[in-house]
């Protein structure tokens, strides 16, 4: 047993309100450059819908993530990008790169042209002009273009999604009485098994041992740009102006000095959680090739359990820090992903083991069934998800690799934490309703109450529980304590200037 | 005189600027190596540019290479009549395929808005002495037939006189002028690829094919 920390996140659906604070913190701090302008490396999404870049999902086109072989003894994995030497012969032009029309042209406006223009009859105007080339441009898409347009017959119905859904289920989705959509915020996942580490021809690419925030070396960063086609999420972006890639770095600066990320700390509606996990590292092969539906439950079980006693022997053996074990103890995100399974990986069928996970959302599964505005919540919600407003199956071909029993799973779970709450607090559901709900979803009134106040009452210190660094320690006897600390880990000491 | 400044003493400036440029370069700003790709701006006449360039002009440095290094491997390569044809047609076209990337490397550059914003003075002088020197590399390959041969002939033994240090320039001063002009551009080139985006090709990454997927670094290893 290998066991290494990884810092890991738990997005809460349910509580997303798509305010895009997340985003916008992010540029201020890492984006607002020439060439990064394009990169969010914190976006929003509407779902069902395109998403950035435009249909990142759709893997027939943008060959991202892994696949298993296809042979019935011992498969083994590989990228769906290309072979080793595939990636040489393609160095010189990659044929899986995704261009700035699948994001979108950055652009800014002439506001010179409002104090400048000659006096005439006419109100002067700013036009747009690109922040590439500067020259006037018509905007046809941009960040966040398709936001809110759930249902939308240009953006929804052209979520790649789709395909996998019945038409039955395709017709709920887009039948104008029922329309729903909701908000998925994505970051990079931190992959244990990351695509664009594996693709990178240079090697610049890497996971940091101790807190598995994966990086890319900007020195050593050749602009081969593999990496944007591998990663599936596509969360590596080619600055177009340096000549190397970027991704989102988890504000490791921030957490290096016990600050949650940026996003995590600006998130208005409180949906992010970070914390520690402990995960045996020599279960990554076997974990990423099991079949499809057994993905997320593999997952978990590499998932170690921190107050165990072995796993503390075998973690301290690793070298594993006892401060770290202690805050892998208190993580929200171990509570959520493997002791109360209701947070899932996005996409687990690209086999990257993503390490940042999403609770379903709720609201727009429940409240399809209303008849004269009555709704039992206790006698009807259960019924209501095989007939939910949002087939499960769009959830389950989000986040369990379409294995509908894991985000059922999940959603009984939520749906009986709210009937049980609903008995506390309200009092017009009787106890034992209350728990038959418990029962059905299999679950004890302590683990209804505790998940009740992780996900609704949840202090800052209960949210993000960093674990501690010692990367003074590591660094003290090779840097000057002065140097160090004028730096504390922002910025480079070179500018990102374009080279010759 | 001219002769020797240009086929003695520049091509000795131009491999110690070539070399110790691109080295000291890479030791005091990595960051600059990189392939400054423009691909993320334009797509589709890139493929057809870098596409038929790079595997028109990789072969083709490499054979140049090793007619250089190993004449008598070389030599037996074309040793009949047939396998002579047959070197003799593999270089123009792969001469071509370089000629008419590079063309549309050039036309790229000058049609394409976006592209010229990431274009630098050097990227224009590279671009043409590329075009220029693969051109009157055609130039030769048609007009002075069967290369190949006379190559290791003339060119040859000159470089390996200066890689000797025994210069002995008289093996390329009566050639014709485009001969010259090859040879000279050449070694400019060389010269400048520490000043511009030609450092790209020092970093091919061969490591690739056999180092390990996943890349897990310590900030110091603690255990062993
Ligand atoms: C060693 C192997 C080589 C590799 C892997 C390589 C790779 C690349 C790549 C990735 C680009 C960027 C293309 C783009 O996306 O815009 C590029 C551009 C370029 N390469 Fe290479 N290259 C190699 C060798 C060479 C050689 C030998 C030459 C010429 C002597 C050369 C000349 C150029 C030029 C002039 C460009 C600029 C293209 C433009 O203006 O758009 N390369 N190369």
């Amino acid at each position: 047993m290998k066991v290494r920390s990884q810092v890991s996140m738990v997005f809460h659906l349910d509580k997303c309100i798509g305010c895009h604070t997340c985003s916008i913190a992010c540029k201020n701090i890492w984006t607002d450059r020439p060439g990064a302008e394009y990169m969010w490396w914190n976006n929003v999404e509407t779902k069902p819908g395109v998403g950035f870049p435009t249909q990142w999902e759709d893997q027939d086109k943008y060959h991202g993530g892994w696949e298993l072989e296809d042979k019935p003894k011992n498969p083994q994995l590989k990228l769906k990008l290309q072979n080793r030497l595939q990636t040489l012969g393609n160095l010189f032009s990659n044929p899986a790169m995704p261009t700035m029309d699948d994001y979108y042209e950055p652009w800014t406006y002439n506001y010179g042209d409002l104090f400048n223009a000659p006096l005439g009859e006419d109100q002067p105007t700013a036009r747009p002009i690109s922040r590439v080339d500067g020259k006037p441009i018509e905007i046809e898409s941009g960040p966040n273009w398709d936001d809110d347009l759930g249902g939308s017959n240009i953006y929804a119905m052209n979520d790649p999604l789709l395909q996998n859904m019945s038409e039955d289920e395709k017709l709920r989705l887009f039948s104008i009485e029922q329309l729903f959509y909701f908000y998925m915020p994505r970051i990079c996942n931190h992959c244990l098994n990351a695509a664009c580490v594996a693709a990178c021809p240079s090697g610049a690419i890497y996971k940091r041992a101790e807190d598995g925030v994966v990086l890319i070396n900007q020195d050593k960063c050749r602009g081969w740009r593999m990496c944007v086609s591998a990663c599936p999420y596509k969360k590596t972006y080619y600055n177009w102006s340096t000549g190397k890639s970027e991704k989102c770095i988890l504000c490791y600066p921030r957490l290096e000095t016990g600050q949650p990320p940026a996003c995590f700390h600006s998130c208005v509606g409180r949906i992010r959680y970070l914390g520690a996990l402990l995960y045996d590292a020599d279960q990554i092969p076997d974990a990423t090739r099991v079949p499809d539906d057994q993905l997320v439950q593999r997952q978990r079980e590499m998932i170690l359990n921190p107050h165990d006693p072995e796993v503390i022997a075998a973690a301290k053996a690793s070298g594993v820090p006892d401060r770290v074990i202690v805050a892998a103890q208190n993580s929200p995100v171990y509570r959520y992903v493997k002791e109360w399974e209701l947070a899932l990986p996005l996409h687990p069928e690209y086999r990257t083991l993503p390490m940042l996970f999403y609770v379903p959302p709720l609201l727009p599964v429940i409240n399809s069934t209303q008849e004269n505005g009555t709704q039992r919540v206790e006698t009807e919600l259960f019924t209501s998800l095989d007939k939910a407003r949002m087939p499960v199956r769009y959830m389950s071909l989000t986040l369990a690799a379409g294995n509908d029993e894991e985000v059922l799973k999940s959603y009984r779970k939520m749906i009986a934490v709210r009937i049980f709450k609903r008995h506390e607090t309200v009092g017009d559901v009787t106890a034992e309703e209350a728990a038959a709900a418990l029962a059905e979803a299999n679950m004890t009134a302590e683990e209804a109450e505790a998940i009740y106040r992780l996900t609704s009452i949840p202090t800052y210190q209960e949210r993000f529980v960093i674990p501690p660094y010692s990367r003074e320690g590591d660094i003290e006897e090779i840097y000057d304590p002065q140097q160090r600390k004028a730096e504390a880990g922002f910025g480079r000491q070179q500018a990102p200037q374009r080279g010759l | 005189m001219l002769d020797v400044l240009l086929f003695v003493v520049f091509p000795y400036v131009a491999l110690a600027i070539g070399i110790v440029g691109t080295i000291y370069r890479y030791l005091t700003n990595q960051y600059s190596f990189t392939s400054l790709s423009s691909q993320f701006l334009e797509s589709d006449l890139q493929f057809w540019s870098s596409t038929l360039w790079h595997y028109g002009i990789l072969p083709t440095t490499v054979i140049h290479i090793a007619g250089f290094t190993l004449p008598k491997v070389m030599a037996a390569l074309h040793s009949t009549p047939e396998l002579l044809y047959l070197s003799e047609l593999a270089g123009k076209v792969l001469g071509v395929m370089a000629l008419v990337g590079v063309a549309i490397m050039l036309y790229r550059r000058l049609s394409n808005t976006k592209i010229r914003a990431v274009t630098s003075p050097v990227d224009w002088i590279i671009l043409a002495l590329l075009f220029g020197q693969v051109f009157f590399g055609l130039i030769l390959a048609f007009a002075y037939r069967w290369g190949a041969t006379w190559f290791i002939h003339t060119a040859t033994p000159w470089m390996v006189s200066l890689a000797s240090f025994q210069p002995s320039p008289q093996y390329v001063t009566a050639l014709p002028l485009a001969h010259k002009v090859h040879f000279f551009t050449g070694f400019v080139l060389f010269a400048l690829m520490p000043f511009s985006r030609l450092v790209h090709l020092a970093t091919f990454p061969v490591g690739y094919l056999w180092r390990r997927f996943q890349l897990v670094i310590w900030t110091r290893k603690k255990v062993a």
